[in-house]
């Protein structure tokens, strides 16, 4: 094992469809069925039965932080409840080493008769900590969930957020050798997001070895060096977040248009200015979204169209409108190589560019390629807002 | 601090993790059930002492009425042996009911974090041996004020308690672990719980069934109440036979119901 705290060695997880024998009544044929036809063992697949997990092979070194993305149902958090040993691998092997915390659920284990205060310290100690720890760091729980004046209340009375501020404090203090975390950025307000983030910076700092599942891409890119993608149960890649984010987002590539459509993009990539591909930004970089286009119409009755979203809420940056006409390089075949070029005059957060070509006459869209490409713009200037504006204070003249 | 999971044919083995805050993780769970119990009720703790009451009283009914068919008197020991009896069947019902439901009433735990499971039949059972302390302190009252002397057979009872609490870890242990693959099973022992004080002799004593006497201590329940009526009524030995049946039988039932629980208990989360 060496100094992996985690590893996965061929790990596959089956679950079962539908309802399974809930009463005697259904478990009697089902028993029956099996004494007398061998009923299959771990190996196979029933007809009922499915792999949420396929072949999961990875490890990671002890600090390390790992992010894990991929479409809802790609089997995500079976791989932390594999590992905080809630499940157990249908085939294969997987070796931890360390004490685990897992943030599968916030306040999975608070009562709702119970106060805050009880609730702090009953499921600190399902999370793992002593009665002498929780103590020392009681204080700082409640502070850090913000809950001073209603830590007496029972918890059926907090409000949504209020509970999930107290979950996450709790989770938080645990202080794990290996910290899985499931999707919790995405409660609370945004100033307590980012005391979840910094409070999760911290973490890496400290050397806990985190696992980090989330949609938040823009979270992942900040908190996560290396990231895994999943989809279906299996495992497409893991490796650079930037890397990995970008293939995840070009998976999600829509392309619009009619069947036969008169245009087409094809190698759309984000490259910087000596030609590498990029996905992380600084503000007010200079890059290009390089593409080729064919058309069928001629290029100069067709407008190419560029589109910013912001994707943590799909507010549209811009949508700015070429004339195709500018590209020179046409072949015969009505195919050109072009790019558009543009200053990344952004904060921090992660955007997606949509192209389209839309043919001016008839007012018709050709073809619309959203999620063409992907970036994160990285700074530490300014932790709200979407342009950057590179303002400066300076003295009055 | 290292384990390792292989799913190869069903094998695997895992060093326990949280064995050093075990015992607090028992206690925390305790303090939760207690607490959640007597929340938002205006009687509280009282509720500890009046369940076990009320089946006092109906004893009491019982045993009035078998003595005015009877034409004998009821007598002070027969009042005695009545409640003597009475305060652990209310502990056993209430703990079979309690544990049986332990692990699909926690199933928010049970598939969200993990910790050993058994802890959530163990800490059932505490909770309601809490009551039972509680409901202790009036019975004690009651024994003293009724002038029941004290021998040094009393010393009988913390083992008699011991294995009664034993058997019914046991039975909790298997009962939550099979309830939680089959909803069925909080009916059966729902049912037999109700109709249970009429086959074990909590209102009545064994002796009193003739040469069927036995048929009534083979269940493991009936031999310990039997003893403790002996230890702490009758002020003799209890019948060392009973005993050591009842013993084996409470000892045998625990490790059978450990053995599967264990086994069963990797696959709670996807089952449940």
């Amino acid at each position: 094992m060496g100094t992996s705290a985690i590893e996965f060695r061929g790990v596959w997880k089956k679950f079962r469809r539908g309802e399974h024998f809930d009463s005697l009544r259904d478990f009697i044929p089902e028993m029956t069925r099996k004494l007398f036809f061998k009923g299959t063992n771990n190996g196979d697949l029933s007809k009922r039965e499915f792999w949420a997990l396929q072949n999961i092979d990875f490890s990671i070194g002890k600090g390390d932080v790992l992010g894990i993305i991929g479409p809802n149902g790609s089997g995500k958090s079976t791989i932390l409840k594999l590992i905080s040993g809630i499940l157990q691998p249908s085939r294969g092997q997987l070796s931890i080493e360390g004490r685990i915390s897992s943030l599968i659920e916030v306040g999975a284990g608070f009562h709702p008769d119970l106060t805050g205060r009880e609730n702090i310290f009953l499921n600190a100690t399902i999370l793992g900590m002593k009665k002498e720890e929780i103590k020392r760091k009681y204080d700082d729980i409640v502070e850090f969930a913000g809950l001073e004046k209603f830590i007496d209340t029972p918890v059926k009375r907090y409000s949504s957020g209020m509970y999930a501020r107290l979950g996450f404090s709790v989770a938080a203090h645990v202080d794990p050798d290996i910290l899985l975390v499931d999707e919790v950025l995405s409660v609370g307000d945004l100033r307590f997001q980012e005391k979840c983030l910094k409070k999760m910076l911290s973490f890496r700092e400290r050397g806990t070895t985190v696992i980090f599942i989330s949609h938040n891409l823009e979270a992942v890119s900040i908190l996560c060096p290396k990231t895994a993608f999943l989809i279906n149960g299996v495992l497409q890649d893991i490796g650079d977040t930037g890397r990995i984010i970008g293939e995840y987002v070009s998976s999600t590539q829509v392309i619009e248009g009619s069947e036969n459509t008169e245009a087409r993009f094809e190698e759309i990539r984000l490259v910087s200015n000596d030609s590498v591909d990029v996905h992380v930004l600084d503000p007010s970089q200079k890059v290009y979204v390089r593409f080729k286009v064919s058309c069928d119409l001629p290029f100069d009755e067709c407008l190419l169209g560029f589109l910013v979203y912001r994707k943590r809420d799909g507010l549209l940056i811009c949508d700015y409108n070429f004339p195709l006409a500018a590209l020179n390089s046409v072949n015969k075949a009505g195919r050109a190589k072009g790019c558009v070029e543009f200053h990344a005059n952004l904060l921090r957060g992660s955007y997606s560019v949509t192209l389209h070509v839309q043919h001016e006459p008839s007012r018709k869209h050709l073809v619309w390629v959203r999620n063409a490409v992907h970036f994160s713009v990285e700074e530490r200037i300014s932790w709200n807002g979407v342009a950057h504006l590179a303002p400066r204070i300076v003295e009055q003249k | 601090m290292s384990e390792s999971i292989s799913g190869d044919h069903g094998v695997f083995k895992r060093r326990r993790r949280i064995s050093s805050n075990y015992t607090q993780l028992i206690f925390a769970l305790t303090q939760k059930d207690i607490r959640i119990k007597y929340k938002q009720s205006i009687m509280g703790f009282m509720w500890a002492i009046f369940m076990p009451m009320l089946i006092v009283f109906a004893g009491i009914l019982v045993r009035k009425a078998i003595s005015i068919a009877t034409g004998r008197p009821l007598d002070m020991s027969v009042l005695a042996s009545v409640s003597v009896k009475s305060l652990p069947w209310a502990f056993f019902i209430g703990s079979v009911r309690f544990a049986t439901a332990s692990l699909t009433g926690n199933i928010n735990l049970v598939t969200k974090i993990y910790f050993p499971r058994e802890v959530f039949p163990i800490s059932a059972i505490l909770s309601n041996l809490f009551d039972f302390a509680v409901a202790l302190i009036p019975l004690t009252i009651f024994l003293f004020f009724i002038r029941l002397g004290i021998s040094v057979h009393i010393l009988w009872v913390p083992l008699i308690f011991g294995l009664l609490v034993v058997f019914t870890l046991g039975l909790g242990l298997f009962l939550s672990c099979a309830n939680l693959y089959f909803r069925d099973v909080k009916y059966i022992v729902e049912a037999i719980l109700t109709f249970g004080i009429f086959f074990t002799p909590v209102f009545y004593e064994a002796e009193m069934l003739g040469r069927w006497y036995f048929v009534v201590l083979l269940n493991p329940v009936g031999s310990l109440l039997e003893a403790i009526n002996q230890a702490v009524v009758l002020r003799t030995s209890p019948d060392f036979l009973w005993l050591t049946y009842a013993g084996v039988m409470a000892v045998l039932t625990f490790m059978t119901a450990w053995i599967i629980f264990k086994r069963a208990e990797p696959t709670f989360a996807e089952n449940i």
